[in-house]
């Protein structure tokens, strides 16, 4: 399974190069364009990451993420989620950088290739900041009840996050 | 929100020190972390540069035009308030396409253009017909071919395999959209069940 991801980087970067070339589209030019956007947007969420980093690293060294763990490992266990990536499975819906953050004071702590680590980054893979998703949609278009959205999109969440979890174990 | 939030992470980083007699680690940790926040992004730059700017060959090429008429008929059957000729289900194939590519800059004003349209075709006033909810619950789960920032932060953390991670992303992003779509049409029906 390890192999497919790894392969297929340069599949898609040599597919999507050639497939461009053949259009012929002003290929280098294109790139640069959107390395630049890749530029601003982390500009853009510089300042909020320094904020969230500093807040998470203050919090992974006061040792509330161990207590938080032992607290909710028999809830955890019950269900069948490791306690180590509940913060992130709590701030992902919320806030886009704070996620970041976790999801990278999880992978220091516990190391990127271990199974917790794996878990982790699956899991913010495969999911939005729903609550910011559902603002900013929602109020652009004046829309004041949200119905059912919530709950179905939290439901998303959670099965995403049970998931990632299977996923990582089982296959 | 998210003022209330880091609010609560640092009264508790000071609570939990004081219990755990670790506060001259917390002094620490402040300046640590914002040393941290700016290698963390510099590191992560290249990645993500590398995937912004390949993604755009991608959308200028007309990739993104192939794959919006793929999700054409899938799209049509989950909001069928729309036709798929609209203005509106133009720009909502516009926007859950980049979202697949990971083009977040181009999503975010498309998703917005698709909403308006929708909202204008929506009789029900301030509340959400079952295709706005729809769209809205589709693009919180995050289906994309490169889920370049957790690969991003999986390379500045030094793994060895940033992109094994791959399929287990595409895997589990596919299926909790599928929860996603379940759940709309589940409280739908319910909803519907209650008002008739």
């Amino acid at each position: 399974m390890d192999k497919i991801g790894i392969y297929a980087v340069p599949f898609v970067i040599v597919f999507i190069v050639v497939f461009g070339a053949v259009k012929r589209v002003d290929l280098f030019e294109c790139f640069r364009e959107g390395a630049k956007d890749g530029i601003t947007s982390l500009i853009s969420v510089a300042p909020s990451l320094i904020g969230l980093v500093i807040a998470v690293n203050m919090l992974s060294a006061s040792g509330f993420f161990d207590i938080m763990c032992s607290l909710l490992s028999p809830v955890c266990n019950a269900v069948g989620i490791p306690p180590e990536i509940l913060p992130l499975g709590l701030i992902r819906p919320v806030s886009g950088s704070g996620s970041f953050a976790v999801l990278s004071s999880i992978l220091e702590t516990y190391g990127p290739d271990s199974v917790i680590g794996r878990i982790a980054s699956v899991m913010a893979g495969s999911t939005e900041t729903t609550f910011y998703a559902i603002a900013v949609y929602y109020g652009a278009a004046g829309i004041k009840k949200s119905g059912y959205t919530v709950p179905a999109a939290l439901i998303a969440d959670f099965s995403s996050m049970l998931i990632s979890v299977l996923t990582v174990r089982y296959i | 929100m998210l003022g209330y939030i880091w609010l609560f992470m640092i009264i508790a980083s000071v609570v939990c020190s004081i219990i755990n007699g670790k506060m001259d680690i917390l002094a620490e940790a402040v300046t640590g972390g914002a040393d941290k926040a700016i290698q963390l992004l510099i590191s992560m730059a290249g990645v993500m540069c590398l995937w912004t700017g390949i993604m755009r060959i991608a959308e200028k090429s007309g990739i993104t035009r192939g794959i919006a008429a793929a999700l054409s008929p899938v799209l049509k059957r989950l909001m069928p308030d729309y036709s798929p000729e609209s203005e509106a289900m133009q720009a909502v194939s516009a926007n859950i396409t980049a979202n697949i590519l990971g083009l977040g800059n181009a999503a975010t004003p498309s998703g917005i253009r698709a909403m308006k349209e929708m909202q204008s075709g929506n009789r029900l006033g301030d509340r959400p017909n079952a295709s706005m909810i729809m769209f809205v619950v589709i693009n919180t789960a995050s289906v994309q071919i490169i889920p370049a920032t957790a690969a991003a932060l999986r390379q500045a953390a030094g793994s060895s395999d940033p992109y094994s991670i791959l399929p287990y992303v595409w895997i589990s992003s596919v299926l909790a959209l599928v929860a996603g779509i379940f759940a709309v049409k589940l409280f739908g029906r319910l909803r519907r069940g209650k008002n008739g």
